[in-house]
């Protein structure tokens, strides 16, 4: 059976003892610069406070989640090319960060995504399909997180039951919960930076390592790879996962279009701009971004390839976890068992770092939104306004544990593509008619998010990832209508043109004035 | 603490009432712009006449030129990304011809997708530097000094909150 169940490969005692000495560091360093202040300002975006530069590593710490580590190196040491394609389209979705969301959308809002629609639109019906979209984003990303915490310490800490695992999960969720409720942004922040620090070195390190073991020579590292793949040289090809049916090919399409539009519509990533003091730093920010993930990414195609071709893709699809057991395998391969339990501690750092960011963004978003604007009318006082986003983030920390629980062992993978889809047909569209068409008014804003989102739900719900297919959530029924897994290609457009026909169909105006301020605020920043 | 919601006028809304800015923006800022000093629009109250500015020329010049460079910065980068896709998608044998040993073309546009990110990126950060910055900074000017006294106090009191 499973390399891993039979103890050879490495040592649970040692994972635990390198992941137990990354939680001990991070949580004192998050109870010494935890805010326990009440300001907003503090809790929600670390009082602006931030330098770009440690934005900038921050929003790699929370983008790059566990489905993009263990995930996308698996994918491509055992797809090969079709899984280079994820790494590519999660790099150059953030020239639309870039270019169009960053600076303008640092400058409109301050702590929440719903600063930002509801700028110049009627409040509470834009702050309140904000705060949902926000709500069920977060919610989907995070039960991916947690449901992969459950294969992640079946594989690292060599636990196999299920109420083993689900003891786990609780740990890992109350460490995620301290880190939120002690630590604020800025903690949270803390546990980002350190993160993507470590994964970074971890795979920079394997990187050159493998370079250097096949004399730097590419060729050589691919045809070991294509050798020691069952699927052979095709692995070196696009359309190995992707290129089997006409259907297959639109649905990588949709992936694609859902991946490179989706990261600037993700709220634990559009929270992160407000951390720093002006567009100049958010636009630091991003481009420190961009040259991580550059590195980033280009490392794990070396890292897929190379663990096809030092561990082979049956050893990788026989041990338990499957594809995602690829890059710690190929850790062991490389640097036995003390590299391989620094790759499994710094893939529960990611799980509870990207997960912390989520819930921070997810009790943000209810706190500023629903409580203090929707409930409040905008007269909350601060005080009980963090005490609301503190409570919201026990509250949800609770359910992600449960969540955890409960999904642990079932196909949750299609979750993190399916945020983004929903990032991308919620949020996107309704971000750029906000920030750049005049006439967009508080009917279009509905529009738009509520069609996105919806036709994402209910083009899921009679897609292939519910019944139908060998790998269902629900078996035996079939009760599949659409045919593509992911629904970004349709629910993308259905947004965008949702938008638009609510705008001109209503007869309502927009507010000139507010449109004109927001305009010179999003431009220049001024009255920030 | 209460000073942190009234100093940043975007975040106080009030949804019922008309005017958001209002509430934090009027307390702390009352400059003018270009000498108009009347209430704008919806916004009311003091804080910076952002309709003036909005007309002025050199913000209307700032707008088409912002526009101008990212819509075809972007367009630019999803339509290769997009033809990648499709290359990807529908051309395989064309992606698996070999270029230098294993190395195919597929794998080199791939890199080229990463070239292109990095250098669009350069590219817009340099140029935002030279182009946009120095005239934001000319607008933030012009708005005047008495709402830049307002910014300075409000970042003592907000502590280091900016």
């Amino acid at each position: 059976m499973s390399v891993l169940a039979q103890g050879q490969v490495g040592d649970p005692v040692l994972n635990s003892v390198v992941f137990g000495a990354f939680v001990v560091i991070t949580l004192y360093l998050v109870y010494r610069v935890g805010s326990r202040g009440s300001s907003t300002a503090d809790y929600y975006a670390a009082g602006g406070g931030l330098t770009g530069v440690q934005n900038g590593v921050a929003l790699s710490g929370d983008f790059l989640s566990a489905a993009s580590f263990l995930g996308v190196a698996g994918a491509i040491a055992i797809h090969g090319y079709d899984g280079f394609m994820y790494s590519i389209g999660y790099l150059v979705a953030w020239l639309v960060n870039l270019l169009l969301i960053a600076e303008l959308v640092r400058n409109t809002g301050r702590f929440t995504m719903g600063d930002v629609l509801a700028f110049r639109m009627r409040q509470r019906p834009v702050r309140a399909a904000a705060a949902t979209s926000t709500l069920v984003i977060s919610l989907f990303y995070m039960l991916a997180q947690m449901a992969g915490a459950g294969a992640v310490v079946a594989l690292l800490l060599d636990v196999h039951t299920k109420g083993g695992q689900a003891l786990i999960i609780s740990v890992v969720g109350l460490i995620m919960i301290f880190y939120v409720l002690v630590g604020g942004m800025k903690g949270t922040t803390l546990v980002q930076i350190i993160k993507a620090v470590v994964l970074l070195l971890c795979v920079v390190l394997m990187t050159v390592f493998l370079l250097g073991k096949f004399g730097f020579s590419l060729t050589a590292l691919l045809d070991q790879a294509a050798a020691n793949n069952t699927k052979g040289e095709k692995i070196l090809d696009p359309g190995v996962q992707y290129g089997r049916t006409p259907i297959t090919t639109l649905d990588f399409i949709s992936l694609s279009v859902a991946l490179i539009l989706g990261a600037a519509g993700l709220p634990h990533v559009l929270m992160r701009f407000y951390t720093v003091p002006d567009a100049r730093q958010a636009r630091v920010s991003v481009v420190w971004t961009v040259g991580i993930m550059t590195v980033f990414y280009g490392a794990t195609l070396i890292i897929g390839y190379g663990a096809s071709a030092l561990v082979g893709s049956e050893r990788i699809l026989s041990a338990t976890g499957r594809e995602n057991a690829a890059a710690p395998l190929l850790a062991f391969e490389i640097g036995g068992t003390v590299l391989m339990g620094i790759v499994a501690a710094v893939a529960f750092a990611t799980i509870l770092a990207v997960v912390a960011g989520l819930t921070i963004t997810a009790s943000a978003s209810f706190a500023h939104d629903v409580y203090a604007n929707i409930l409040r009318k905008g007269k909350a006082d601060p005080v009980s306004e963090v005490r609301v986003a503190r409570l919201t983030a026990l509250v949800i920390g609770i359910l992600a544990i449960a969540g955890g629980i409960f999904a642990n062992g079932q196909n949750v993978a299609f979750l993190v593509a399916l945020a983004f889809a929903f990032a991308a047909s919620a949020n996107l569209s309704t971000l750029l008619y906000s920030l750049f068409w005049k006439r967009f008014n508080t009917n279009g804003t509905l529009w738009a998010m509520y069609s996105g989102l919806g036709s994402c739900l209910v083009l899921v719900f009679f897609s292939p990832v519910m019944s139908g297919a060998p790998t269902s959530i629900v078996s035996g029924v079939d009760f599949h209508l659409f045919p593509l897994s992911n629904p970004g290609i349709i629910s993308i457009p259905i947004s965008f043109v949702c938008g638009y026909l609510g705008t001109v169909l209503s007869r309502e105006k927009a507010d000139a004035a507010k449109a004109r301020e927001m305009e010179v605020r999003a431009l220049t920043g001024i009255g920030r | 603490m209460t000073e942190v919601a009234g100093r940043r006028a975007v975040s106080t809304p009030t949804p019922p009432t008309p005017p958001p800015p209002a509430a934090g923006g009027a307390a702390r800022q009352s400059a003018t712009f270009g000498g108009i000093d009347r209430p704008v629009g919806a916004a009311g109250g003091g804080g910076p006449d952002f309709d003036a500015i909005h007309r002025s020329p050199e913000f209307t010049a700032l707008r088409s030129r912002f526009r101008r460079f990212v819509f075809a910065l972007t367009a630019l980068f999803l339509l290769w990304y997009l033809s990648y896709v499709l290359l990807a998608a529908y051309a395989h044998e064309f992606m698996s011809t070999r270029v230098v040993g294993s190395v195919s073309v597929g794998l080199l546009l791939g890199f080229g997708q990463f070239a292109t990110t990095i250098l669009i990126t350069a590219v817009y950060a340099r140029w935002a530097r030279r182009r946009i910055d120095p005239d934001v900074a000319r607008l933030h000017d012009m708005v005047g000094q008495e709402s830049a006294a307002h910014e300075a106090v409000g970042h003592e009191t907000a502590g280091g909150g900016r």
